[in-house]
């Protein structure tokens, strides 16, 4: 009884909430890493020289601040294409404090963004031309929105960010402005309690940014309503890829070597290939695709797709010399297993929340399972040589 | 949001309109637009479209707002579930 209970405490962070990100495991402790980050990191260490994009250095009454460019070099470019595809996030992170883009004077705003390099680039590079405070968080190299909901890019961190750069002897006043998704970390009523500054929500997307602040830092319905356009599925694609690799290579390790070993390594190869036809269907085409696929769950959607390109296989006659035993296993067993990888892609979308996967889940897992199983079965029958 | 809706009569999102002051709070940082001003306080206008992440809970100051906030993720729900049952001990997270 009570490991379950501590079981369901390191599911909770501080807040009592667990992330909205696809993290099961949300890490409790503020001073450690959340789990979407790289696994044990260190924090980003002091402001220097080296910070990215440092062009010099800025006297407050505080002391110095380095002051950054808005122009992304092509190492910022390449680093940024490079995390998109799960490599480089160990050095993904920089220093918390307070940065300077232009020449901020004491009544321009401050906005706040977390210490992964992704963030900060993307803000320093959309901000060009203003001048304007940045006050960037520990959340020790994750995006905003996965600090957010670990509670890294939170509000004991904000409040004690403001103290440690003494911000409030650096500005005249007292707003700070935030992305909106950082808001599931933040309790605005007890940074104002605690700090005496205002948080004000800005918009969702650093794009808008600019906008955002020539509309006299007001925030459109626009900008604060989410999207999922292709461009933003399509980034999300490559490290889904990577990260299913290893499972992928393990089944078709299994699928190859079975058939194999019981003489017929041409239909091993083959149900190597139609797997990770199905596979690649849930990883890749289904988030392409996600809107225009029929059905709300995304396992019917995964499905749907699947049973369209086994189809297309048999009717493009490619299909021909294969036995009926595999022919009706793929049927039975490829949208399955397109299913389960577009249910997987829950945990990337802005839109699923944890209710609706659990109970989508807890119907479509026993039908993939059946399916699976009805189409293994199937296939060795099918190996079984007759007289 | 325009475009993806997924299942219905699912968000735990429970509002208890007494405890509104109508701070709008909520309005502003709710990325799906469940809450609308209406008269002196806000009303929920589409819950369907929760995705339970809490910041709306969290940014209430009048705690009017209850929503079992957590992760919408399949491959971190199926490492927990096995976890649970003790099937599995590997810490890994889908998004590790
Ligand atoms: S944040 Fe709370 S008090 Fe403010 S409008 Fe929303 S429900 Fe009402
Ligand atoms: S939990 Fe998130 S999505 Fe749901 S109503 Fe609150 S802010 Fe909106």
């Amino acid at each position: 009884m009570n490991t379950d209970m501590s079981k369901t405490e390191n599911k909770k962070n501080r807040n009592g909430e667990t992330s909205p990100c696809c993290c099961a495991e949300a890490e409790p402790h503020v001073e450690r890493p959340p789990c979407c980050g790289p696994p044990a990191t260190v924090g980003g260490g002091e402001i220097n020289e080296k910070v990215p994009g440092f062009i010099g250095w800025l006297s407050t009454m505080t002391g110095r601040v380095p002051r950054i460019s808005s122009e992304l070099t092509i190492n910022d470019r390449f680093s940024a294409w490079k995390l998109r595809w799960g490599i480089g996030r160990m050095s993904a992170v920089l220093p918390p404090g307070l940065y300077v883009l232009g020449k901020p004077e004491r009544q321009d705003p401050v906005v706040v963004t977390a210490n992964y390099k992704m963030s900060y680039d993307l803000v320093r590079h959309a901000l060009a031309g203003r001048n304007l405070w940045l006050l960037v968080l520990e959340t020790f190299g994750v995006n905003v929105w996965c600090a957010a909901g670990k509670g890294a890019f939170g509000t004991e961190e904000l409040v004690r960010r403001i103290e440690k750069t003494g911000l409030s002897q650096v500005v005249d006043h007292r707003l700070l402005l935030l992305p909106i998704l950082g808001a599931t970390g933040i309790e605005a009523h007890k940074v104002e309690a605690r700090s005496g500054f205002r948080v004000r929500y800005a918009t969702i997307r650093v794009d808008d940014l600019p906008e955002y602040f020539d509309n006299g830092m007001v925030t459109t319905t626009a900008m604060r309503e989410m999207t999922f356009f292709m461009r933003e599925r399509l980034a999300l694609v490559p490290v889904e890829l990577v990260m299913s690799l290893k499972k992928l290579a393990a089944v078709s390790l299994l699928l190859f070597l079975v058939p194999a070993l019981m003489g017929d390594p041409g239909a091993g190869a083959g149900a190597v290939l139609a797997y990770l036809g199905a596979a690649l269907g849930g990883i890749v085409v289904v988030p392409l695709l996600l809107p225009w696929l029929p059905g709300r769950a995304f396992s019917v959607k995964g499905a749907v797709l699947g049973l369209a390109m086994v189809a297309a296989w048999y009717l493009s006659g490619i299909s021909r010399d294969v036995t009926v035993y595999a022919k009706v296993a793929a049927f039975v067993a490829l949208p399955a297993v397109s299913a389960f990888h577009a249910l997987n892609f829950t945990g990337c979308t802005p839109f699923t929340p944890r209710s609706g996967v659990k109970k989508e889940m807890r119907i479509a897992l026993p039908v993939m399972g059946c399916a699976v199983l009805a189409g293994v079965v199937l296939l060795l029958i099918g190996l079984i040589p007759r007289q | 949001m325009k475009g993806f809706r997924y299942l219905e009569n699912v968000a735990t999102l429970r509002f208890t309109s007494d405890r509104c002051t109508g701070c709008g709070r909520c309005v502003e940082v709710c990325p799906h637009q469940v809450f609308e001003p209406a008269g002196e306080i806000v009303a929920v206008v589409d819950r369907d479209a929760c995705m339970e992440c809490g910041a709306c809970r969290m940014n209430c100051p009048h705690d009017a707002i209850q929503v079992d906030a957590g992760v919408g993720c399949a491959s971190g729900l199926l490492h927990e579930w096995l976890r649970e049952r003790n099937l599995s001990s590997s810490n890994r997270s889908c998004c590790s």
